[in-house]
C-alpha cells in the first residue's frame, strides 16, 4: 500500500444529467506507467482531469500522494504543482518565449531563483531536444516541437506524476514519433505516468498496465501483455480489432 | 488597320483608344478645374444645362474608351479595376473627382487666402475668410482657461516635467525595464497628482524643514548599508518611524521646525480650463478607469456570487445612465449626501464620476478579451499549480489585454471626446472656453473659427492616441 501514489475510489461524475464516470476504482503505484484507452466520449480525459482537479468529481474520493482532493484551494494548488499535465492542444502560453513558458511556474509557484529556473528549464529542453528553440515563441514552432516544449514545461515543476491527455492526437503523423520518443525516455527515467492515448505501439513498449474504458466505466484493466494477448471482454476485443 | 468599334474598345487599337480616352478625361477635368479655380466657363456658349453636364459626359466617354480589359499596362488595369469597372462606377469616380476639385478653392480661400490673422481686435478682420485673429487673441484662454496669466508658467512647467517623466520608458536600460510597469502604474500617477496638487493648484503649502526630516534622510542614507535581506523592511518602517517619533514625542515643539516656506498662490479649480483642463481630466480618468475596469471585468467572471453580482449591478448601472446626468449628480446631488465639514473639490468629483462611468465600458471590453481566450490557457496555468491571481497576472491578463487594445483605444478616445461635457457643471475646458468666447460681445460671430480650431485640436489628440494604440498592437503581436 505504501507505494500507492494515486488512489481513486468509487468516483462518480455527472455533466448535468449525463454520467461521465461510473464507479471508477483505480490504484496507481509509484513509477508505474498506465495507459488509458477507449473510444471517444468514454470518460478517459475526464478521469485524468479529475486527478489534478481540473474537473471536480461529485462522489467518491481521489487521494493523490496522501492528499485527498477537496474544495480546499491551497491544497489543490500544492497537488497540481506535483502533478504535471500535457494537453492535446499543447496549451503553451503564446505571449511568452519557450524558455519563459518553462520558467514561469517554477519562479512564481515554487519561488525558485530565476537563474536556477532557467538552468533547470534548459536541462529539460535539452532532454526533449528543443534547447536550440528556447528563445523562440510558441507560434514559431511546429506542433511536435510545441508538444515537446509542453512536456518540458510540465517537467520543470519536477512533478511526481505526469498526466498525458492524448498528447499526439493533434499532431501530424511524422511528428508523433518525436513526441513519443520524448515520452518513452521519460518513462525509462522512472516517472509515474498516466497516459490517455490511441498509440498502441507506445502502450506495448512502456506501459505496465493498460486500462480500457467505455461509457464511463473501466471495462478491463490488465497487465500490458495480458491485455493485448488475450483481452477478456468482447468490447475490448472489438476495440482492439479496430485499432490495431 | 483593324475595324474600329467605338462602342467596344479593345486591345487591337489600344493606342488610339488610350490617346482619345485620356485626352477626353483630361479635358473634362480641366474644364472643372478652370471653372472652379479661375471662374472661367469654357463652355459658356452652350445652354446652361448642357454646359453644366458637359464635363461629366466628356469624362464618361473618355473613361469608356480607356476601359480596355487586359491591356497589358499595369497602371491602366489597376485604374480600370478600382475606379472604372463599369459605367456606374465611372460616373461615381468622376463625380468624386469633380467634388474634390470644386471644394478646394472655397476651403482654401476661407482658411488661408481671404483669412486674417494680423491685429488684435475684431476690426482687423476685413476679408471674407476666417478670422484667425480671434483664435490668436483668445489662444491663451483656450489653452489655460481662466488661469491667471502670470501663473501660467506653473501649468507649462508641470506638463513639460510630466512629459519628460513619462518618456522615461524609452530611455530605460534593460536593468530597469522590469520596474517600468510599477513606475507607470503606481509612481507616475502619484507624481502627476503631486504636480497638479502643489503646482497647478498651489495654495498654502508648508515645507517642513525640521530635525525630523533631517533625521529620516540620515536614516535613509544609512539604509543603503543595511543587509539586502532586511532592506525592504528597513525602508518601509525606519525612516517614517524616526520622523514621527522625533516630531511627536521626543523634541519639544519649538525645536521641531527650522523654517517654513509659503506655497504658491492658490488657484481654485473653477479657474482652470481650456486645453490644460482637457488634458488633466482625460489623463486622470484614463489612469483611474483602467484598473477599476479590469477589477470589474474579473469580478464579473468571478465564481463568488457576491463579487459577481456586485460587479454586474455596478457595470449595468453606469452603462445605463447618460454621462451628463452622472456629471450633474456628482456636482449637484452628491455633496448633499456628504457630511457638513467634508469637502471634495468639484473637479475631483467630476474626475471620479467620469472614471467610474468609463470603467464600466472598459470592464466590458476587457471581459470580451477574457472570454476570447481558449479554456486550455486556464487549464494549463492551473495544472502548473498557479492560483487565481498568478494565473490571471501572468497568463490570462497579458493575453486578454493584448486582444482588446483596439477596443480599449476606442473607449479611451470616446472618453477624451466626452470631456467637453463637464461644461454642464461649470468647468470650462477647451470647448467650454469656446462657448464662452463666442458669446463675448466684442467677438460675436466667430463661432465657426472656434469650432474648426477645437476640431483640429481634438483630431490631433485623438489621432495621436490611435496611432499609439496601433504601435502597441504591433509591439505585442505574437503568432498564436
Amino acid at each position: 500500500m505504501s507505494d500507492t501514489i494515486i488512489q481513486i475510489k468509487d468516483v462518480n461524475k455527472w455533466f448535468g444529467d449525463f454520467q461521465v464516470l461510473k464507479d471508477i476504482n483505480l490504484n496507481v503505484e509509484k513509477n508505474k506507467k498506465i495507459v488509458v484507452c477507449g473510444p471517444s466520449g468514454s470518460g478517459k480525459s475526464t478521469l485524468i482531469r479529475c486527478i489534478n482537479r481540473l474537473e471536480e468529481h461529485q462522489q467518491g474520493s481521489i487521494i493523490v500522494d496522501g492528499n485527498e482532493l477537496t474544495e480546499d484551494t491551497k491544497n489543490i494548488e500544492q497537488i497540481r504543482a506535483e502533478v504535471g499535465m500535457v494537453f492535446q492542444q499543447f496549451n503553451l502560453f503564446p505571449h511568452l518565449s519557450i524558455l519563459d513558458n518553462c520558467t514561469l511556474a517554477p519562479v512564481w509557484v515554487k519561488k525558485m531563483p530565476k537563474k536556477d529556473a532557467e538552468d533547470l528549464a534548459m536541462k529539460h529542453l535539452e532532454k526533449v531536444q528543443i534547447a536550440d528553440q528556447a528563445h523562440k515563441f510558441p507560434g514559431q514552432l511546429s506542433g511536435g516541437q510545441q508538444q515537446r516544449c509542453a512536456i518540458a514545461r510540465a517537467l520543470c515543476m519536477e512533478p511526481k506524476i505526469m498526466l498525458f491527455d492524448e498528447p499526439t492526437s493533434a499532431l501530424d503523423p511524422e511528428m508523433i514519433k518525436e513526441v513519443l520518443d520524448a515520452m518513452v525516455n521519460l518513462a525509462k527515467a522512472g516517472m509515474t505516468m498516466i497516459v490517455v492515448t490511441h498509440e498502441m505501439g507506445f502502450a506495448k513498449e512502456v506501459a505496465d498496465e493498460v486500462i480500457f474504458m467505455d461509457e464511463g466505466m473501466i471495462v478491463e484493466k490488465a497487465a500490458t501483455n495480458e491485455f493485448f494477448a488475450n483481452p477478456k471482454s468482447d468490447r475490448t476485443k472489438l476495440f482492439l480489432s479496430q485499432i490495431l | 488597320m483593324n475595324n474600329i468599334n467605338f462602342l467596344k474598345p479593345d486591345k487591337s487599337n489600344l493606342n488610339l483608344f488610350l490617346i482619345l480616352g485620356l485626352s477626353l478625361v483630361f479635358i473634362s477635368i480641366f474644364d472643372v478645374f478652370l471653372s472652379s479655380f479661375f471662374k472661367i466657363n469654357a463652355t459658356g456658349f452652350l445652354p446652361t444645362s448642357i454646359s453644366f453636364l458637359l464635363p461629366l459626359i466628356i469624362g464618361f466617354i473618355g473613361l469608356h474608351f480607356i476601359r480596355i480589359e487586359y491591356s497589358g499596362i499595369r497602371r491602366l488595369d489597376e485604374i480600370n479595376k478600382n475606379f472604372n469597372n463599369n459605367n456606374f462606377n465611372a460616373v461615381l469616380s468622376l463625380l468624386i473627382i469633380f467634388i474634390i476639385i470644386k471644394s478646394i478653392p472655397p476651403v482654401l480661400s476661407w482658411t488661408v487666402i481671404d483669412a486674417n490673422i494680423s491685429g488684435n481686435s475684431k476690426e482687423a478682420c476685413t476679408g471674407d475668410g476666417a478670422c484667425w485673429t480671434y483664435i490668436k487673441v483668445w489662444l491663451r484662454r483656450f489653452i489655460y482657461g481662466l488661469y491667471p496669466n502670470e501663473e501660467q508658467w506653473r501649468i507649462n512647467l508641470s506638463f513639460i516635467s510630466l512629459l519628460a517623466l513619462g518618456s522615461v520608458g524609452y530611455f530605460a536600460t534593460e536593468k530597469f525595464k522590469k520596474y517600468l510597469t510599477l513606475y507607470y502604474v503606481v509612481i507616475y500617477p502619484i507624481i502627476a497628482f503631486l504636480f497638479i496638487f502643489f503646482f497647478i493648484s498651489g495654495g498654502p503649502v508648508f515645507f517642513d524643514f525640521s530635525y525630523g526630516i533631517i533625521a529620516s534622510v540620515v536614516a535613509i542614507i544609512i539604509g543603503f548599508f543595511v543587509p539586502n535581506k532586511f532592506k525592504l523592511y528597513y525602508f518601509c518602517f525606519v525612516p517614517l518611524a524616526v520622523y514621527l517619533s522625533l516630531n511627536l514625542f521626543i523634541l519639544p515643539e519649538e525645536y521641531v521646525e527650522l523654517g517654513k516656506l509659503e506655497g504658491l498662490n492658490w488657484v481654485e479649480t473653477g479657474a482652470w480650463g481650456g486645453l490644460a483642463l482637457t488634458f488633466i481630466v482625460s489623463f486622470f480618468c484614463l489612469i483611474f478607469c483602467f484598473p477599476v475596469g479590469m477589477a470589474l471585468a474579473l469580478g464579473r467572471r468571478s465564481e463568488l456570487p457576491f463579487i459577481k453580482y456586485t460587479s454586474v449591478v455596478f457595470i449595468e448601472f453606469w452603462r445605463g445612465v447618460p454621462l451628463i446626468t452622472v456629471l450633474f449628480m456628482s456636482s449637484v446631488m452628491f455633496p448633499m449626501f456628504l457630511p457638513e465639514d467634508f469637502f471634495l473639490d468639484k473637479l475631483v468629483r467630476v474626475i471620479i464620476a467620469i472614471s467610474l462611468f468609463e470603467a464600466a465600458y472598459v470592464a466590458e471590453v476587457i471581459r470580451g478579451g477574457l472570454q476570447a481566450l481558449p479554456r486550455g490557457q486556464y487549464d494549463a496555468a492551473k495544472s502548473l499549480g498557479m492560483g487565481y491571481w498568478k494565473m490571471h497576472i501572468f497568463v490570462i491578463l497579458p493575453q486578454a489585454l493584448k486582444l482588446v487594445i483596439p477596443g480599449i483605444a476606442n473607449t479611451f478616445l470616446a472618453l477624451v471626446k466626452d470631456t467637453p461635457l463637464i461644461l454642464v457643471v461649470g468647468l470650462l475646458e477647451i470647448a467650454g472656453m469656446l462657448q464662452m468666447a463666442k458669446t463675448n460681445p466684442k467677438w460675436l460671430g466667430y463661432s465657426m473659427e472656434g469650432y474648426v480650431f477645437a476640431a483640429v485640436v481634438f483630431w490631433i489628440i485623438c489621432y495621436a492616441m490611435s496611432k499609439y494604440s496601433y504601435n502597441l498592437e504591433e509591439k505585442y503581436k505574437t503568432e498564436r
